[in-house]
């Protein structure tokens, strides 16, 4: 009796879970409570990845403030998040169909959701959008998905004083290094033995930094992460003669000595202790370098390696979801916060490019000739996107594990095949991410 | 059994109907005990099971507008002819092929060593227990550093004259390197389980063996191993089934390189998973894994049978 009870118990119990998480499972847009009405006023949540990041989540409420003042047919109810876990919160709440109506997006994340079916496509912003850097709009299949207030720039920082004394050219944007001429100042600075290293790529750090710090060089030697014409595969670009010379370049660069196979967690810290002479970095050391070595720090374009310098590009982003049940809200609001002054107040706070030329010319520092006007150069000059294609974060993930086999000592050959083949089978199995 | 109807059968009727009421009422109770625990483990450990069966056979993905399909063995065609998939299961095994003797080992010793009757047992006793209360993504981010090619570790070993390898940095010490620290967070907590087993065994049968003239070997051999029989089998299985689930350290440590020296079942099962988003491939790791862990477990479990209950 108690054991047929029990089996009746068990079995209903899995029975109705299994249906709950069925019916959990079909995902894709949401019908939600992200947009309540009270009062004639309707409220949209936003959420966003900035939970304790002082200067731009304080930046973002201005924004919002000033909108709930603006108007009162909307009130935007602003939610932050850590950022280490915010993406999953997203991809949770657009399993569980509670996605908000506004949210930010990590720039390479952005073709995958879209075509998830978590993001709309913004529309009516063209004109504006056309002034911003191409970097900072996130497009997927000809539609754009999200909009961001800034970029960084990925440079090499380094010293006058040190290119001085080791008699190397200073680069220019223009005129950036090239890889015979990089290589030939590592060496004398190597030989010097002043340094503990040349150069300092920050390989201690994980995850996204991979592919986002170091596909630019494989695309600087005329490599990619996948063929751009079709996004359907990575055959020939990514173990092709020019990628191999990189995955060569690469792993020497820490057997010979140039720079740390692991670097610390903190590199600027060890480039402004005079552990390393070439760091490279983004645009974000800038201030920390500047206290420390003043006018003397240099923050040179990247190297061409033969197919030009390049750099990756795309931040977080702003866009809004299929679940928004009030999407002229969810629009209302993006143009609102897409003005030249919110632009300059989020990226002044951050410390980041600011996107358009009249947000920049309000920015200290960023303004024509001032001392920041650099990155926006080397941003607007160098810039590659990281592929915009929904098969991207399964696209870094197998590069940034690659290239670190490939540090490691493993066969540059064999290695980039196979992650050719993982990469081809990915986007076959998905169809190519046709819709 | 053939006692309990001895028992049973003269009693009269009135007295069968009254323990039959009995019965019925310490069953509900059992019910209501039991009906907790059956809730949580069903919702959590029966039902992702079986959803884990059902997902290691279609391609379902993390994110994606695509319903999941039936793909049949696809995942473990794919699984098996994956060298990272070998390696992690080959690192799996080693680390717990270690861990395991030399763990518990460990651990015996120092809860024999704390188990002494001298001052000061109570202050070794926290502190060899102090790293097991320290999360382990703590200990792992410590461990980080000392083992830095210029870290504390290397740094101690210079000045003895031994230049130090990249511990984690190089293929071959990787996974060492992960053994010693997770035997150091963990040796801490089996001491106090062995230190428990030793406080059962009563005092009078060593005073009976130093009388019969038993030296201290001989006390270990014939009356403290003995005493620890079922202490020692609940800490057999316990550090096999947290040694197979290797993963913090790694993830935290070297993210399963140099090489794939260090990844392990757990950590390519999240990878893939969460990483990579694809949730049908990785079902089908954790489903390996399963079968793996249960297997090993049922090994044991017939090991370390009772014999003398089957008599």
């Amino acid at each position: 009796m108690l054991k047929r009870t029990a089996r009746l118990v068990a079995t209903t119990f899995v029975a109705a879970s299994l249906m709950l998480s069925v019916a959990a499972c079909s995902k894709g847009g949401a019908t939600s409570t992200n947009a309540a009405t009270a009062g004639g006023t309707q409220t949209l949540t936003l959420w966003t990845h900035n939970a304790g990041n002082k200067g731009e989540l304080g930046a973002i409420q201005q924004v919002v403030d000033d909108y709930n003042a603006s108007q009162t047919t909307y009130k935007v109810d602003l939610q932050a998040f850590p950022q280490d876990s915010y993406n999953q919160s997203v991809v949770a709440a657009a399993a569980s169909k509670k996605l908000p109506c506004i949210l930010d997006i990590d720039q390479p994340n952005v073709a995958n959701w879209a075509w998830a079916g978590y993001l709309a496509p913004i529309t009516g912003m063209d004109d504006i959008l056309a002034k911003y850097l191409p970097s900072t709009v996130a497009k997927w299949n000809g539609k754009t998905y999200a909009y961001g207030y800034y970029d960084v720039a990925l440079t090499w920082v380094t010293r006058t004083s040190i290119l001085k004394k080791y008699g190397i050219r200073v680069p220019t944007v223009d005129q950036p290094w090239t890889g015979e001429e990089f290589m030939a100042a590592l060496k004398k600075v190597k030989d010097s033995g002043d340094f503990k290293y040349p150069a300092d790529m920050a390989t201690g750090w994980t995850g996204e930094w991979w592919p986002y710090g170091y596909s630019p060089q494989l695309q600087a030697f005329g490599g990619d992460l996948i063929n751009r014409t079709d996004y359907k595969s990575a055959d020939g670009v990514l173990n092709g003669e020019a990628a191999i010379k990189w995955a060569n370049w690469f792993a020497g660069m820490a057997k010979d000595g140039y720079m740390p196979k692991k670097s610390s967690a903190d590199p600027a810290a060890d480039f402004m202790n005079g552990k390393s002479a070439f760091l490279w970095n983004g645009s974000w050391t800038a201030v920390p370098t500047r206290e420390k070595f003043g006018d003397d720090v240099l923050f040179a374009p990247p190297v061409d390696f033969g197919n030009g310098g390049k750099i990756g590009g795309g931040s977080w982003t702003w866009g809004y979801s299929t679940g928004c049940s009030s999407p002229e809200g969810a629009l209302d609001y993006l143009k609102f916060a897409s003005a030249d002054k919110y632009v300059a107040k989020v990226s002044a706070d951050t410390n980041n490019i600011p996107t358009t030329d009249a947000a920049a010319a309000m920015v200290p520092g960023f303004e024509p000739g001032g001392e920041n006007d650099v990155f926006r150069q080397i941003s607007k000059k160098y810039t590659v996107m990281r592929p915009e294609t929904p098969g991207y974060p399964f696209i870094a993930t197998t590069f940034g594990k690659a290239a670190q086999d490939i540090l490691n000592g493993a066969d540059p050959k064999t290695t980039l095949d196979q992650a050719v083949k993982d990469i081809d089978d990915n986007q076959k199995a998905n169809d190519y991410f046709q819709q | 059994m053939s006692t309990v109807e001895a028992a049973t059968h003269p009693a009269p009727p009135v007295v069968r109907a009254h323990s039959h009421k009995r019965n019925r009422r310490s069953t509900s109770v059992a019910v209501a005990m039991l009906v907790p625990a059956a809730v949580l483990m069903i919702t959590f450990l029966i039902i992702p099971i079986f959803l884990t069966f059902g997902l290691a056979f279609t391609n379902a993905r993390l994110i994606s507008p695509v319903p999941a399909r039936f793909v049949g063995f696809d995942n473990f065609v794919r699984l098996f002819t994956n060298d990272t998939f070998w390696k992690s299961l080959l690192n799996t095994i080693v680390f717990t092929i270690v861990i395991v003797p030399v763990q518990s080992g460990l651990a015996l010793g120092l809860a024999i060593l704390v188990n002494a009757k001298v001052r000061g047992t109570n202050f070794f006793r926290t502190v060899y227990f102090l790293p097991v209360v320290t999360s382990m993504v703590v200990v792992s981010m410590l461990w980080l550093f000392m083992y830095q090619p210029d870290g504390l570790i290397n740094v101690l070993l210079a000045k003895v004259g031994i230049t130090g390898p990249d511990w984690l940095g190089d293929p071959k010490t990787a996974l060492f390197a992960i053994i010693v620290l997770s035997i150091w967070q963990a040796v801490g907590f089996h001491m106090v389980i062995w230190l428990s087993g030793l406080q059962t065994i009563p005092a009078e049968l060593y005073e009976a063996a130093s009388i019969d003239g038993a030296g201290r070997w001989q006390q270990f051999v014939h009356v403290t191993w003995p005493g620890l029989r079922q202490t020692s089998i609940f800490i057999l299985i316990t550090i096999t089934i947290a040694a197979f689930s290797l993963f913090t350290q790694v993830n935290i440590m070297t993210q399963g390189g140099p090489l794939d020296s260090t990844s392990t079942l757990v950590y390519m099962a999240v990878f893939t998973g969460f990483q990579q988003q694809q949730t049908g491939y990785a079902a089908a790791i954790s489903l390996v894994f399963f079968a793996l862990v249960l297997t090993v477990s049922l090994i044991q479990r017939y090991l370390t049978r009772d014999k003398g209950a089957t008599r």
